[in-house]
């Protein structure tokens, strides 16, 4: 039987405020526990709550940005558990009237783009954390992260397969990023990813009963995650078992699932609107104002890129995953003026650097400045590409701050001066007679694979400042 | 001194008959005196002697404000920074709060001394104060009679002579009904108006604090200081605060007030309905025009209110849970254990019915026939009022169908308290102010009139309450302790 | 209308009390009660009414993002039930 995998995904991004969504204390990562979990937070008696307006600007951006209908009213409900981590015995969260509407999503996959719909997203707050080494057979609960903004995003279950989630997840991780309402960090839990998974046979319209898998929090996991939970799914209905529908937890240790809890465990969330808060009204112009305000996306970007600058698929495509290595890119594209060179340098030897010192962009030692003013001296001639390859090594060693003074410095500098090359020429054919002789003897056909050693040889005696191609055709005149 | 009005006590301090000291000695020494009313759970003696200290340098130095070194206790449900804060619960028996509530701020602004905490039931879910953990609180009139509540304490207080003035919480009645029940003058004003920062919540959405003193001059001193906008609570209205006692000697020339018809039915005991026609001739006197009017959905306000409130409540009291403050079960054996044992020896019957109810309430297959639809009465409700105060410009009714009932008397059957509070609840769902002001006796127990406005409307009714109290003297009146 | 023992353990469950079995007759018979009184709202047709959550008209206020708590965890720890290295202790929690 061939069997179809039905895949929706849940994804919780932080939001990067400064202050909690309905609290004024910090929601800087890493502090010391409860440092930054003021009364609100604590869910202290008689505490309440007021809506930060940069969790909503930010929910409203995202909305806008995967072309969401953005509700002029929303309002936040209660969703009622017991768990140490959620003070308050409650989330205040979003159920019936989200702030975010329906919108959707494009993704790129091989056989070309696919529209993945977005049911909506809503704003809710964080839990805190749970910390369970030993004390004394106890758990530790840590309420800093209590109260942090989330967006959760939720999608249709229209993904069929675990590249085609990795490919939404990366897409609406770029989306977060290009906005900055997340800096996206999913090893710090700033993106984090729930997804429902079931299995139907190909051609089936109904759903298949789903489980849902939590804590699927990398790339690498969410596809792993996903492949093994469709092939638990196939293997239990092929042994003639059914799918229960329950909430199952991945540990990428095992790289398995496990069964958390079932239908029948499940919580009765009680949701109803909070009494504390009053419902959102955004007016049009505001969310107009938003819209105009919005920054080029990663989609507009790849399409700039290659509709405008020229480049490949796969360039525009590498260059606008990120909103750093696009921004860089654009502005190494501004200075020196050559788009498709640009593109080479910082998807090629920029991006090898920075995998081989395991930085990421914005430590990057070479700024786009500096890069460009290396290319700019590549295409005035200045030096070759040998030569440039020499200066980015040395501007990334910090051993000069511009392209010019280490060429300067190093005498770099492409000698172009025919005469000065003539003589180099001279010497190394003089040197090297039994080349010469076996190279005139040559058939015309072997000769462009032979006169590659005499370039070598003038490039070497030149210190590899002559211009390669000056010499290629000296070469070529001389040895007739 | 202990009689005096509160503008009368600001005289008396400003011209040196005696100092805040004295004065505040004088009531900590009632309180002591008269503990078997059970009217507080905290006495902050040391505390309220450093504050009247500093009042009277205030004063010395000429920098008073109207209020400044005049006495008055806090409800136990508004939390006060180092004092403890119990909520009359065992739960929150040990919880000192570590912040205050705005109510206790800006009245200690304006320069008052706080004395202490007064009784109340268990969470504010009670009419009658016996749901406190801390005992039930004796009405001064009746030592066989409830106060009311929640707010007995502080009623009871007032009503004693043990503090000039105390603050309130009215959910579904209680700062009107106790102050009904033990002759004293209370508000409760538009949702909206006194801010809910640090009043440890009931309902959400029905909850507001308000002033119980022995005036309605004296409640609109003090609701001045309390009302105004507060950025710390979402639901807080920005709107000015009127300078209420200044609207107080308004004429009641031309005023229209209704008599909605469903709060003098068959319900009202006759000798209430006797004293509250005997009111109405007194503001007939003074000019006002009386009407009949309906509110024909007044009995609904019950069902309404029982699923709104603790469905609010049930999410609200989640919190107490023994992991962060407050009463922790001995040697839980796991987290659910400490969940369950924690609360349910933390919290007590009356309190522990209505988390059940709200919670049941609120569940799956059960909330659009029962919090949806109350949430629906609670609109059909709030517009019968509007529409009635499109014509008249107050309401005058009961504030209670009977006077003060016998401690004991409605324990055993939860439906019968809540049957109390018909003529109450009616106005906090639909987040109007309104007044209990005192109105005669019954057979030694005090009568209750209540007033209410439409939205913001708090300066009409203080100045009719104040007018009402020119030609009256029921609020004068005060309980014969032994 | 009268609540089942079952129903009412359930609901109980939901907002982690536990009811003494000497007890669970009396809170059955009180809720009961309680219900029928609020089961009077059923003869009201509400079908065209939208429901009210708030007494006021009014629409929710914004904060502007900026850190305005100072936090002393001590401080706010010190009327906890069991804390250690900063952290509130609860009885080990399983996942």
């Amino acid at each position: 039987m061939q069997w179809e995998a039905v895949i929706g995904l849940e994804v919780h991004v932080q939001l990067a405020t400064e202050s909690k969504i309905f609290s004024g204390a910090s929601t800087r990562f890493g502090a010391e526990p409860n440092t930054q979990a003021c009364v609100i937070d604590l869910g202290m008696p008689g505490v309440l709550p007021v809506l930060n307006e940069k969790a909503v600007e930010m929910a409203v951006q995202f909305g806008l940005a995967v072309n969401a209908n953005i509700p002029q009213r929303s309002y936040f409900e209660r969703k009622n558990y017991f768990y140490p981590d959620l003070p308050k015995g409650y989330q205040t969260s979003q159920m019936a009237e989200p702030i975010v509407g329906p919108g959707y999503l494009d993704i790129p996959l091989e056989e070309g783009s696919k529209r993945v719909r977005i049911h909506h997203a809503h704003l809710e707050e964080d839990a805190g954390k749970s910390l369970h080494e030993d004390f004394h057979g106890m758990t530790g609960v840590d309420l800093n992260r209590a109260g942090t903004p989330l967006l959760e995003i939720v999608s249709e279950p229209e993904m069929n397969s675990a590249k085609e989630a990795v490919a939404y997840l990366k897409g609406i991780h770029s989306i977060v990023t290009y906005l900055g309402i997340s800096d996206g960090n999913m090893a710090e839990g700033s993106l984090r990813c729930d997804a429902n998974v079931s299995v139907r046979p190909k051609g089936q319209k109904e759903l298949g009963t789903r489980c849902e898998i939590k804590n699927v929090n990398s790339f690498r996991f969410v596809e792993k995650a996903i492949n093994h939970e469709i092939e638990r799914q196939i293997e239990l209905i092929e042994d003639g078992g059914r799918v229960v529908q329950e909430t199952r937890l991945y540990d990428p240790d095992l790289d398995e699932t496990r069964s958390m809890r079932t239908k029948e465990e499940a919580n009765d969330y009680r949701y109803f609107p909070c009494p504390d808060l009053l419902p959102v009204e955004l007016d049009t112009a505001y969310i107009q104002h938003l819209k105009e305000g919005l920054p080029e996306l990663p989609d507009q970007k790849r399409q700039r890129f290659t509709e405008q600058l020229g480049l490949s698929d796969y360039d525009a495509g590498v260059l606008s995953a990120s909103r750093a290595l696009a921004d860089y890119f654009d502005r190494v594209t501004e200075i020196c003026g050559d788009a498709k060179l640009a593109a080479n340098w910082v998807t090629g030897e920029l991006s090898a650097q920075l995998n081989r010192d395991s930085l990421d962009l914005q430590q990057a030692p070479v700024a786009p400045e500096q890069l460009a003013g290396l290319l700019k001296r590549l295409l005035d001639d200045t030096i070759n590409g040998k030569a440039a390859k020499q200066v980015f090594a040395a501007l990334w060693a910090g051993e000069g701050h511009t392209a010019d003074d280490i060429i300067e410095a190093k005498g770099l500098k492409q000698v172009t001066d025919t005469g000065a090359i003539e003589a180099i020429i001279d010497d190394v054919l003089a040197q090297n007679q039994a080349q010469v002789d076996q190279y005139k003897a040559a058939e015309a056909d072997k000769r462009g694979k032979m006169i590659g050693f005499f370039v070598g040889q003038v490039m070497k005696a030149s210190k590899g400042t002559a211009n390669p191609q000056t010499v290629n055709q000296l070469l070529k005149d001389k040895l007739g | 001194m202990i009689n005096l009005s509160l503008t009368q006590m600001a005289h008396g301090l400003a011209s040196g008959d005696f100092s805040s000291t004295e004065l505040t000695q004088a009531f900590l020494d009632r309180i002591a005196k008269h503990s078997q009313l059970n009217a507080f759970i905290s006495v902050t003696a040391e505390e309220a002697l450093k504050e009247a200290a500093a009042a009277d340098q205030r004063i010395s130095q000429g920098k008073a404000s109207p209020l400044t070194g005049i006495p008055l206790a806090h409800k136990d449900i508004f939390c006060t920074q180092g004092v403890k804060t119990s909520c009359g619960s065992k739960i929150l028996d040990n919880f000192v709060a570590p912040y205050s509530a705005t109510v206790v701020e800006r009245l200690a602004a304006a320069g008052m001394v706080s004395l202490g905490k007064t009784n109340l039931d268990e969470f504010a879910m009670g009419s009658s104060n016996e749901s406190s953990f801390y005992g039930p609180v004796k009405n001064p009139w009746n030592a066989q009679a409830v106060p009311g509540g929640s707010s007995g304490g502080s009623a009871a207080a007032v009503a004693a002579r043990l503090v000039p003035a105390a603050t309130g919480t009215d959910t579904g009645g209680s700062i009107r009904q106790p102050a009904a029940f033990c002759g004293i003058t209370g508000i409760k004003p538009t949702y909206g108006r006194v801010s809910r920062w640090g009043m440890i919540a009931y309902a959400s959405s029905l909850d507001q604090g308000g002033p119980m003193a022995r005036s309605a001059e004296d409640c609109a001193l003090l609701l001045k200081e309390m009302a105004g906008f507060d950025q710390r609570d979402s639901t807080s209205i920005q709107r000015c605060v009127p300078d209420y006692p200044a609207l107080l000697q308004e004429p009641l020339q031309g005023l229209k007030i209704g008599l909605p018809k469903e709060y003098f039915g068959s319900d009202l005991n006759p000798e209430m309905k006797a004293c509250l026609d005997t009111a109405v001739k007194e503001l007939e006197k003074l000019g006002a025009q009386v009407l009949e009017v309906s509110l024909p959905l007044t009995r609904l306000a019950i069902p309404a209110y029982y699923v709104i409130a603790p469905a609010e409540a049930s999410s609200n009291l989640s919190r107490f849970d023994g992991v962060r403050f407050g009463y922790r079960c001995e040697d839980p054996k796991d987290l659910e254990d400490l969940y369950k044992r924690s609360r349910s020896e933390g919290f007590g019957p009356e309190v522990k019915r209505r988390i059940l109810i709200g919670t049941y309430a609120l569940s799956e297959g059960f909330y659009d026939a029962y919090y949806r639809k109350a949430q629906q009465l609670r609109r059909m409700i709030t517009e019968d009022f509007q529409k009635t105060l499109n014509e008249v410009d107050l309401l005058l009714a009961p504030t209670t169908p009977t006077p003060a009932f016998d401690l004991g008397s409605k324990t055993s059957d939860p439906v019968q308290m809540y049957l109390e509070d018909i003529y109450t609840l009616g106005v906090n769902l639909a987040g109007l102010p309104a007044m209990s002001v005192p109105a005669g006796q019954v057979s030694g127990r005090p009568v209750g009139m209540q007033l209410i406005g439409n939205h913001f409307d708090e300066g009409r009714l203080l100045n009719v309450a104040h007018q009402f109290q020119q030609v009256t003297d029921h609020h004068l009146q005060a309980p014969e302790l032994d | 209308m009268t609540l089942e023992a079952e129903e009412l353990h359930k609901v109980a469950h939901l907002a982690r009390l536990t009811l003494e079995p000497e007890a669970v007759k009396d809170y059955a018979q009180a809720l009961s009660n309680i219900l029928d009184l609020v089961d009077e709202m059923q003869a009201i047709d509400t079908d065209q009414v939208q429901p009210m959550a708030h007494p006021l008209d009014a629409t929710q206020r914004l904060r502007i993002d900026e850190v305005t708590e100072t936090v002393d965890p001590e401080y706010l720890q010190a009327g906890a039930p069991a804390t250690e290295k900063g952290l509130y202790l609860v009885p080990r929690v399983v996942e």
